[in-house]
């Protein structure tokens, strides 16, 4: 025979549903409102054509044809993006690793040199950007300088098409403190018994790297890989500074720029999203870019989600 | 090991050298490519200091950090809080959801936003379109936060409810105190963010120099001055100084909240 719920029971159960809707009710609200709605009215807005004045008209796939098939800037804004996701997020991770395991190293002055890694990933991206601008500009920059000071010939960084984006590399891994911490931490963590156990067995420096620490760091070098490729993918201010200040184009409000300077070797698909946008009110191309941004994007998160399966059952 | 540890030191540390240097070498001799000063001019920082709309920026930028965060902390905790501790349908789904909203490069969504912003509400040429939103969580701080609830032993919120408490005093009374680490490193990552910020000004603020933030006015800065790199590197020495000096006085939340996101999970 089955019981029917005590009416206590059922208020009780009504309450608790209601209190959890309380509880929620921000994020419900700005989920909708600032992430759902504009969602969808981007889908919708990248079968329109509309300029921002007139009152938007149906044009079915031509925006997409145009995005995929016409746009010259498509091609170079995608292989800018993909080029710093793989370069920068490699490099950064070998080096934030490389600056963990010097840390953890050090005997005398940790405290220093922990502080001095870290203080510059704390440089807000414009002033980092707009100082490397300065020490990397071959006209009378320091680092040009001190270069030919020794005879090496040296590049022309930010005004290079081919020294740009390592340039913005060499930014990126001068604000390497993020890694360096978040390594630093999974490296004390490694038990000092396996290193103890490992030199008994005879192992060299490199094997107990290899057969000791590498195990137990794989999870956070992953971590580092994939939250280091959704950054980059959104990778928008240094590129679009460096570029505008390198060109030296004086811009008062409303001077409309091609950016990517020099030769669209810094426009990065945010950037070319921000341009046709806002620059050009080609608002269904922007939204056509938006979505081909997103689709990547959700591709690499739900990537993340199966490797940190983690994050959420970590939680009873 | 040490003089690696040195040679490594001096690639973080020189640029900051460097741009302090410049920062005090007259107009003429920023131009050349001489490294030290021949005489100390930090009337350049109140030259920077008197630049038009220079102070408009400190009051903006503190105006979107301090409200964006207070407003932020203030929206996400809560839902943080039933997240990590309450049992309910859907929360795997709100969880998976609030992490995919962290992921979203901004730029996904910020066309038809802008729109609302500046055709229905006219409120573009300011800051509150990038202000109000955080009212409702911010992603990232409801997941950092979340990871932080979970520590607390679930024996504490029992015996607060024994002793009679509903759940907002216990959220308010035991949950934020014991919490008070995560938070700051919470505030202090979205004062940051904030502070920091220039895609966002840009969109809504580019209009009105008289709503522009530090970090979008540093940029126009050196195109007005474009030959004054001593201007230049003063003013780019203000925008970092802060952020510098609170980092001091709150290095330890800042590096819990570093390894909060990554490590422990």
């Amino acid at each position: 025979m089955a019981i029917p719920l005590a009416p206590e029971l059922r208020r009780k159960r009504t309450r608790e549903r209601l209190r959890t809707l309380g509880f929620l009710s921000p994020w419900l609200v700005g989920f909708t409102v600032f992430f759902g709605y504009p969602l969808l009215a981007t889908v919708y807005f990248s079968f329109m054509h509309y300029n921002q004045i007139q009152s938007p008209t149906f044009v079915g796939l031509r925006n997409w044809r145009y995005v995929l098939e016409q746009m010259p800037l498509f091609g170079p804004a995608l292989w800018n993006t993909l080029w710093l996701v793989v370069v920068m997020v490699a490099l950064r991770v070998a080096f934030g690793l490389g600056i963990g395991l010097l840390v953890t190293k050090v005997k005398t002055g940790a405290g220093f040199f922990r502080t001095a890694f870290y203080l510059p990933y704390l440089a807000p991206p414009v002033a980092a950007t707009v100082a490397f601008v300065f020490l990397l500009n071959p006209g009378t920059g320091p680092v040009n300088e001190a270069l030919s000071a020794v005879g090496v010939s040296a590049p022309n960084w930010f005004n290079d098409p081919d020294w740009a984006k390592p340039s913005l590399v060499l930014l990126s891994l001068w604000g390497i403190g993020d890694l360096m911490v978040i390594f630093m931490a999974s490296l004390l963590d490694v038990p000092k018994e396996q290193y103890e156990a490992a030199e008994l067995d005879g192992a060299g420096a490199f094997a107990k790297f290899r057969y000791v620490t590498w195990p137990s760091i794989v999870p956070i070098v992953m971590f580092a890989v994939v939250t280091g490729v959704v950054q980059t993918m959104q990778y928008y201010t240094q590129a679009l500074v460096a570029g505008k200040l390198a060109s030296g184009v004086s811009i008062g409000p409303g001077t409309v720029i091609q950016p990517g300077y020099p030769d669209h070797s810094t426009l990065t698909v945010p950037q070319l999203v921000y341009s046709l946008g806002f620059q050009n009110f080609n608002t269904g191309a922007a939204c056509v870019l938006s979505l081909v941004l997103f689709a990547i994007a959700m591709a690499v998160t739900s990537l993340l989600m199966r490797k940190r399966a983690g994050l959420l059952t970590a939680e009873d | 090991m040490h003089t690696t540890a040195v040679a490594v030191a001096l690639f973080f540390v020189l640029p900051f050298v460097f741009v302090f240097l410049t920062s005090v070498m007259s107009d003429d001799q920023a131009m050349s490519g001489d490294l030290w000063p021949h005489e100390w001019n930090w009337s350049n920082y109140a030259a920077v200091f008197n630049t038009p709309g220079f102070l408009d920026w400190w009051r903006n930028s503190l105006l979107y950090a301090g409200l964006g965060t207070l407003f932020t902390v203030c929206s996400s905790v809560p839902v943080a809080y039933a997240l990590a501790k309450f049992r309910f349908r859907g929360r795997r789904t709100a969880l998976v959801l609030v992490i995919s909203t962290m992921m979203l490069p901004p730029q996904v969504i910020v066309i038809p936003m802008y729109l609302v912003w500046a055709q229905q509400l006219h409120l573009s040429g300011s800051l509150w379109p990038l202000i109000i939103p955080m009212a409702f969580g911010d992603a990232y701080s409801i997941f950092l936060l979340r990871q932080f609830l979970l520590t607390i032993p679930k024996e504490y919120l029992e015996s607060a409810k024994v002793d009679g408490c509903g759940e907002l005093r216990t959220l308010l009374g035991i949950v934020v105190p014991m919490a008070k680490p995560g938070i700051a490193a919470v505030a202090l990552f979205q004062f940051f963010y904030c502070w920091n910020d220039y895609f966002g000004p840009q969109i809504y603020a580019a209009q009105n120099p008289g709503a522009w933030t530090l970090s979008y006015g540093l940029e126009s800065f050196k195109s007005a001055h474009s030959v004054n790199w001593n201007l230049t590197m003063a003013a780019t020495l203000l925008v970092m100084a802060p952020v510098i000096v609170v980092f001091f006085f709150a290095q330890k939340a800042f590096v819990e909240g570093v390894t909060l996101t990554g490590v422990k999970g």
